[in-house]
């Protein structure tokens, strides 16, 4: 079967509005889904699962907050490991406070302190710009984690500043978070989390509040005739972008290393998800996903590629190796395709959809 | 003039429906400087619901500066604007759109990472009411709502025939579409008052006609009122109804196209210099 649009005439447009317009990609989602909940829990390991696909969902969802922020509404924000410590420790205090909440309402609850928190560190947004605005968050980042390291009240007065996530129902007897959660539960349920949530950020950034932000983006002069409120449309994706940021960071201490200490979110957090969305492409929900897993899967694949066809690299020169990819490849998508691979994977089907004719 | 005013006065129904030939907008002695250059200097002048205003003067007159005020860009340091029988000192940009004013710019402000479809659904913004829950759910009210917008923006694409370029971004569009996609973008906001400045610099004379008939359509059709900065006084003398004609941030001159022509402060001031 030849991958083409021609012949599939759309007779709403209600169909044209559809996220996947073209029949072959709505199958290729559901193969895909079909992988993800069926394949993979068949033929998965435990490494695979706790090293691979729980950090990668858990990084797509702080990499989608930081898209909604940076890609949509163009402020660019070095603030993400902050954000995500503020859900983390926002998640640590309501789960201990009030042991009887669900882990999903634990999860929200703490998206939305982390929203008021981003709000706020957004109010400088209004006034500058840029590089400007990018120090500012710097600013947030560092304030952040130096409080949650300073006031013992956030960590429950735990001497080393580790924060547990304590046992967590997800129903029955099901655990998601302590020792007795098994590593394949903490997968399905990050996967219909995190594919509930991306829906959902694809929604919204294909509606209104969406266009206010790209509007903001591209030209905030124009929108300000059209009727957009800057105020408004940056405030809500600072608030929008932090709720996501927050729960990656709170499903990050609880559900994928079950406890961290603030430092783990220190500025280098912040430049591994900036790092994504530029690699997986600004402005696109998808690039988010294929950003998070490209930086996930490229040290373990330097690691082990080299090894498989008999190259011995030692340890030290491996790591090297791996900021220098790094390196080259943000420098390359930052000049020759600030769309990342969500773009060139556009492209490549663009072609595809009119090979063999090209015009 | 006095019944508009007793009909205000007596609280009519709608206040804001100003019959045809009428004031709907007035500047009075407007003053707008910027440090010491005074860019606007004690201009009045008046649009009347349903014509077409050409404002018009050589480089650095005030034209868009005026077009600037009149949104509620630069606000004037003296001088009142009445709009729709409301008198203030100064317009907001937001007030401004929400009242029905709608503009393009002289260096063309599209959405330039945006389709040509998203620009002139932005365009349709204030008319979307559904909320940010709403439109995170999206089957449904929202979506209900985006349909309702995307017919009303399908039918102005059909009328500027640009149905082709309908998924491009428009960053990537050659320089007359662009131009031809920022007047749909003010259209999708069904403006009581357009506000158009020189749209069709830089264009071919195709392009030109194609533009000059768009104008005249939305002007007739939907009884758009249109103020309209250009330099090619071929255009302004063919489709205005009256001219303002502004010189270093003074009004010189203000009637129809014929009296213009003829008044020889503007013969001296501008046709007879620059063109
Ligand atoms: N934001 C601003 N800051 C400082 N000076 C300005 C600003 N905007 C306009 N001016 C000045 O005001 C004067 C009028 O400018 P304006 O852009 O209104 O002229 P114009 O009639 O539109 O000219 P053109 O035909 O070249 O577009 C110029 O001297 C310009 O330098
Ligand atoms: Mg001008």
């Amino acid at each position: 079967m030849i991958y083409r649009e021609a012949g599939q005439f759309k007779t709403s447009y209600a169909a044209d509005q559809g996220i996947f317009p073209i029949r072959l990609d709505r199958m290729g989602m559901v193969a895909l889904l079909l992988i993800a909940y069926l394949a993979i829990p068949a033929v998965a390991n435990h490494y695979w699962l706790v090293s691979i696909l729980v950090p990668f969902l858990v990084f797509s969802m702080a990499a989608i907050g930081l898209n909604i922020l940076t890609g949509y509404a163009g402020q660019l924000s070095l603030g993400t490991g902050g954000f995500m410590a503020c859900g983390a420790f926002a998640a640590y205090k309501l789960a201990t406070a009030f042991p009887d909440l669900h882990i999903i309402i634990v999860l929200l609850l703490s998206g939305t302190i982390t929203a008021a928190v981003g709000v706020l560190f957004g109010l400088p947004s209004l006034r500058i710009k840029g590089f400007y605005l990018a120090v500012a968050t710097l600013a947030a980042q560092f304030f952040l984690i130096w409080m949650f390291n300073k006031f013992g009240w956030f960590n429950n007065y735990s001497p080393s500043g580790v924060i547990s996530a304590p046992p967590m129902h997800l129903f029955g007897d099901i655990y998601i978070t302590g020792p007795q959660s098994s590593p394949l539960v903490k997968y399905l349920f990050l996967l219909t989390f995190v594919a509930i949530m991306a829906l959902a950020a694809k929604n919204l950034t294909r509606c209104k509040i969406g266009r206010s932000w790209m509007a903001i983006r591209d030209m905030d002069i124009a929108a300000e005739i059209i009727g957009i409120r800057p105020l408004w449309a940056k405030l809500s994706a600072f608030a929008v972008s932090s709720f996501y940021i927050g729960i990656a960071g709170a499903t990050w201490a609880f559900i994928y290393t079950g406890s961290v200490e603030a430092l783990a979110f220190d500025i280098n957090r912040s430049f591994q998800v900036l790092f994504m969305i530029i690699i997986g492409g600004l402005g696109s929900i998808l690039g988010s996903f294929l950003g998070a897993g490209f930086i996930v899967l490229l040290p373990i694949f330097l690691n082990n590629a080299p090894g498989l066809v008999g190259w011995h690299i030692p340890v030290d020169m491996l790591a090297h190796l791996e900021f220098m990819i790094f390196g080259a490849l943000i420098i390359f998508f930052l000049i020759v395709e600030p769309h990342g691979l969500a773009r060139l994977w556009t492209v490549a089907k663009e072609k595809l959809r009119l090979w063999p004719f090209p015009h | 003039m006095a019944e508009a005013d007793a009909m205000n006065a007596a609280g009519a129904v709608e206040p804001r429906d100003v019959p045809s030939g009428e004031t709907v907008l007035r500047l009075s002695d407007i003053e707008l400087g910027f440090g010491g250059v005074k860019a606007i200097n004690k201009v009045s002048f008046e649009v009347r619901k349903g014509e077409i205003l050409a404002i018009i003067g050589p480089n650095g007159a005030g034209k868009s500066s005026m077009l600037n005020v009149i949104n509620g860009f630069y606000k004037p340091q003296l001088g009142s604007i009445t709009f729709k029988g409301e008198t203030m000192r100064a317009m907001q940009p937001h007030h401004a759109a929400k009242n029905g004013i709608a503009r393009t710019f002289q260096n063309i402000a599209l959405f330039k990472g945006m389709s040509t479809l998203d620009n002139l659904m932005t365009g349709r913004m204030l008319k979307m009411k559904r909320n940010a829950f709403w439109q995170a759910l999206y089957w449904g009210p929202a979506q209900r709502e985006e349909l309702v917008h995307r017919e009303a923006v399908e039918r102005i694409i059909d009328f500027l025939e640009i149905q082709a370029i309908r998924r491009t971004p428009v960053g990537r569009l050659p320089y007359g579409l662009q131009k031809r996609v920022e007047l749909g973008r003010a259209l999708a906001m069904e403006p009581d008052i357009l506000l158009l400045d020189e749209p069709m610099a830089g264009m071919n004379v195709e392009e030109k006609e194609d533009m000059c008939r768009f104008v005249l359509e939305v002007n007739q059709e939907f009884g758009t009122t249109i103020v309209l900065i250009e330099h090619d006084m071929g255009v302004v003398m063919d489709i205005s109804d009256r001219v303002v004609v502004l010189d270093h941030g003074v009004k010189i001159a203000d009637g129809t196209p014929d009296q213009v022509r003829a008044d020889q402060r503007v013969i001296d001031a501008y046709l007879g210099v620059s063109h």
